[in-house]
């Protein structure tokens, strides 16, 4: 009797709540996204998804890559929608060891160049990709009269002391991406290259943003002093892109030789409640429509050959014919002990 | 006429209501996700907490979160302290305004904050830790800390000093005793915030700094080791069940020299302003000048970033003004929620009678999800909402739900302190007068907390526009809220994404401002004519 007015009040106070969420699901027909915070689609070309397969699109955002793939782990037995977009080569095997897709074959999964097609199981669907390289800022190197360095060997030059920044790989993906591709440059010897690396004066921030937009010379408006930052092969082109008006020539390029390849990928959940609007969806990332969007949305280059790119990119972009590479398996094992090593090497 | 409702169920109620909010918004949620790190085949197994205090660099961690976050508590207490005695003690033209610049930083990004520390030389150091956590939370202490000391009857500092002791003796023995539980509470709040805090170390501490909340954050949402993670959020509960110990401790049983808002009372003598002007300008300084030098950066390119509000950058899932629109939507929605729940229980915990376990117990709880990592939490919704009744996890009312969650204890702690002031016998004045417990409530309560109540909403609205980290985290429908849309354009290279990312910071500053002002405001008018009604 003493506790039954509170619970009453309880009880209706969930019920209004749950009642107004199951509103929000209602509704035919449609197929839950779950991705991580980065994601973009341009409203035109998910309308054309809808139009051409009667489904309607809800997109669930959350974090950063790895976030947003540990999330769907954890709901694994109650997953929080029907496809999942965004994890990519570095967490791949994280995501098929707790095995939270569901096999699909694309129907344009032939077509995909073998390089980008990682999953032998046919569980993920290659998407997009992009490269990770150091960017110089064109203009403090010119200013100095000083070569652009061109290989990840001659960053630890002394005519280079104090010029680079790169990030934390505990905290970023694209600083992981970067300490791969020392692992792929040098192999056992990639601890070494970083402590040369540190003796040269390499100064390490915590994220992509602090970097490129706090450190880095040649960022548009930055404060920053030093001319070459660990970031993306389309940095360039976004730099074109995003300025008002676009100049004529890129500020910034990327450096061929130092470049990682990211490829993303998207997979049908398991237990997904709409397994065929998830494989209609991804069907749909690999159509030309969705590809040809991607670089101007997710600066990203579609994995779909010949699909065509936008001006911007094919005159600012560099999509290195031979990047650094390592296998996905190669790097879910050894992905932790290159961060505990780094850390002491490099901030210790 | 219906009969008389018994107190004890309205009093069962207001602490019902609010309490079972946070054990099912956040006990249950946080429970869940440790309950998965521990819960080893049906057995409990608590090693991983002995790993972690055991572990030489884990504990350096946990001594770091505990120094830096008690470093940064004096650091603010020292700054804010003198500008709150001038603001609470003085009336003067552009009070409110300084209140209202003073929490603005509230609400910005630490990514946009950063950019201005850096502009100044302020950044990869402790030094530069204990700056920006003093500059968010200035706020803090000159809101809570505020509202007590206007309180404050000064007929007690006058006879003190009529009988002989100095200023500093008067301050020592007289004031400060009497503002103990709000300074308390406000620096407990001060300590958990800095103890979580995760943006200003990692982006102006720099990489070698790790706190307990960055290494759970690494071990939820990067590595998915919930064993270690929750090993950690136990260590970080403990630490928080320790600091709030000891606040409550420091609170006392002090709650005799309180007295009601009497505004104005001192108006700004001649010969104290520039005691006046000294006492606030390092509070000032510190909050103006990286204010200014980001208002100067938001005005680049001719103010792009201004003059395309509305625009939708390429890809983009709204434009900046879309952003804003949902912010404030949310804001509105937490602060019902916040303001609601916490006059629920701060009238609860503050009325005469049984003074229970429950009843201390509840003011402490509602204070820890401040001591929570927000990935811990964001995470445990996930796994507790899955399912009807509750099948909350991917619905917009999550978000709202958790900035209230933050904002609640702002709102307790606010206004209980002004709450216990309230002379008993006011209440039972009304009462023998034929005044009906809600009647009593609504008469002498609500009118006397009305300052205090405008304040917290106020706070609360700012809590949850500036709110990130857990927004971030919890999975959520394509709803941007101002500050994600901020670090998204921060996330893409080129000068447009900057230019909108530092122009809707200056907004959201703005309107922080601007609420912290109506705020402030008819906070004055309305204690002005309970002044004059009493």
């Amino acid at each position: 009797m003493r506790l039954r007015r509170p619970i009453l009040v309880v009880a209706v106070l969930l019920t209004a709540s749950a009642c107004s969420s199951s509103g929000s699901t209602s509704g035919a027909r449609t197929v839950t996204l779950v991705t991580h915070d980065s994601f973009a689609v341009s409203k035109p070309v998910l309308r054309a998804f809808t139009t051409a397969t009667g489904w309607k699109v809800r997109i669930l955002k959350s974090g950063d890559a790895g976030a947003a793939l540990n999330q769907v782990i954890l709901t694994k037995a109650a997953p929080l929608g029907d496809v999942m977009f965004g994890v990519d080569n570095t967490f791949l095997t994280r995501a098929l060891d707790e095995d939270v897709f569901a096999s699909f074959s694309a129907r344009n999964l032939k077509e995909i160049p073998r390089e980008f097609r990682l999953d032998s199981t046919r569980r993920a669907t290659p998407i997009d990709f992009g490269d990770v390289c150091v960017n110089a800022d064109r203009k403090w190197f010119a200013d100095r009269r000083l070569p652009i360095p061109k290989t990840l060997r001659e960053l630890t030059g002394s005519q280079y002391r104090d010029l680079l920044v790169v990030e934390n790989p505990a905290t970023s993906s694209t600083g992981l991406a970067f300490v791969a591709a020392t692992v792929a440059e040098f192999d056992d010897g990639w601890l070494d290259y970083w402590d040369r690396l540190r003796a040269n004066g390499v100064k390490v921030v915590d994220g992509w943003e602090e970097a490129y937009n706090g450190e880095f010379s040649g960022a548009a408006g930055s404060t920053g002093t030093r001319p070459l930052v660990v970031s993306y092969a389309s940095s360039p082109p976004a730099e074109v892109f995003f300025a008002d008006p676009q100049p004529e020539t890129a500020p910034t390029e990327a450096l061929d030789a130092t470049c990682f390849r990211q490829v993303e990928f998207a997979g049908v959940l398991r237990g997904a409640a709409h397994p065929d609007g998830a494989r209609a969806l991804i069907d749909f990332m690999l159509s030309r429509r969705f590809q040809q969007d991607l670089p101007l949305t997710m600066f990203v280059v579609p994995v779909m050959p010949n699909t065509p790119l936008p001006p911007v990119f094919r005159k600012f972009a560099t999509v290195p014919a031979d990047p650094l590479t390592l296998t996905p398996e190669r790097i879910g094992r050894d992905r932790r002990d290159w961060i505990s090593q780094w850390t002491e090497h490099v901030l210790r | 006429m219906t009969a008389r409702v018994p107190i004890w169920w309205g009093r069962a109620l207001l602490l019902g209501v609010p309490l079972a909010f946070v054990t099912v918004f956040f006990i249950w949620p946080v429970g869940a996700i440790l309950g998965r790190g521990f819960v080893v085949r049906g057995g409990v197994d608590l090693s991983p907490v002995g790993e972690v205090l055991t572990n030489a660099a884990l504990r350096r961690v946990v001594g770091f979160t505990i120094w830096q976050a008690a470093l940064s508590t004096v650091a603010t207490l020292a700054v804010a302290l003198p500008a709150t005695a001038v603001l609470s003690r003085y009336r003067f033209r552009g009070r409110a305004l300084l209140v209202a610049v003073l929490t603005m930083p509230f609400v910005l990004p630490t990514v946009v904050v950063a950019t201005a520390f850096r502009a100044l030389g302020v950044h990869g150091s402790i030094g530069a830790i204990v700056i920006a956590h003093t500059f968010f939370n200035v706020a803090v202490v000159v809101r809570i800390v505020g509202a007590a000391w206007r309180g404050l009857d000064s007929r007690e500092e006058d006879a003190a000093r009529v009988l002989g002791a100095g200023p500093v003796r008067t301050f020592v023995s007289v004031t400060l005793p009497a503002l103990r539980p709000a300074l308390a509470a406000a620096a407990s709040i001060v300590f958990l915030f800095c103890f979580t805090s995760f943006g200003v170390i990692l982006v102006l501490g720099g990489p070698r700094f790790a706190t307990l909340e960055t290494e759970i954050y690494r071990q939820t949402a990067q590595l998915l080791d919930l064993r270690t993670a929750a090993a950690l959020s136990v260590v970080q509960l403990g630490a928080v069940v320790i600091a709030l110990g000891v606040a409550g401790v420091m609170t006392g049983r002090n709650r005799g020299s309180h007295r009601l808002p009497t505004p104005g009372k001192i108006p700004a003598r001649i010969g104290s302003r520039a005691r006046v002007a000294a006492a606030l300008a390092p509070a000032i300084l510190l909050v103006a000048t990286p204010l200014l030098s980001l208002v100067r950066s938001s005005l680049a390119h001719g103010g792009y970033g201004y003059s395309h509000l509305g625009t939708t950058p390429f890809g983009a899932a709204g434009s900046p003004a879309d952003a804003l629109a949902t912010s404030l939507r949310i804001a509105a929605v937490a602060t019902i929620l916040a303001v609601g729940l916490g006059l629920a229980l701060a009238t609860a915990v503050t009325r005469p009678g049984r003074r229970n376990r429950v009843v201390r117990l509840a003011q402490s709880v509602v204070v820890l999800p401040l001591g929570v990592s927000a990935v811990t939490v964001g995470f445990g919704f996930l796994i507790v909402f899955d399912a009807p009744p509750l099948n909350l996890r991917t619905s917009w009312w999550i978000i709202p739900i958790a900035h209230a969650l933050v904002a609640l204890p702002f709102v307790v702690r606010g206004t209980v302190p002004i709450l216990r002031a309230i002379d008993p016998r006011q209440r039972e004045a009304a009462a023998i007068l034929g005044a009906r417990p809600w009647q009593v409530w609504r008469e002498i309560d609500l009118r006397l907390i009305g300052r205090a109540t405008a304040v917290a909403a106020g706070f609360a609205f700012a809590i949850s526009l500036g709110e990130f980290g857990a927004t971030l985290f919890i999975v959520r429908p394509e709803t941007t809220t101002a500050p994600v849309a901020i670090f998204r354009f921060l996330s893409r290279p080129g000068a447009t994404n900057v230019d909108q990312a530092m122009a809707l910071s200056v907004i959201l500053m703005g309107i922080t401002g601007v609420v912290a002002l109506i705020g402030e405001r008819s906070a004055n008018t309305r204690s002005a004519s309970t002044a004059r009604a009493g």
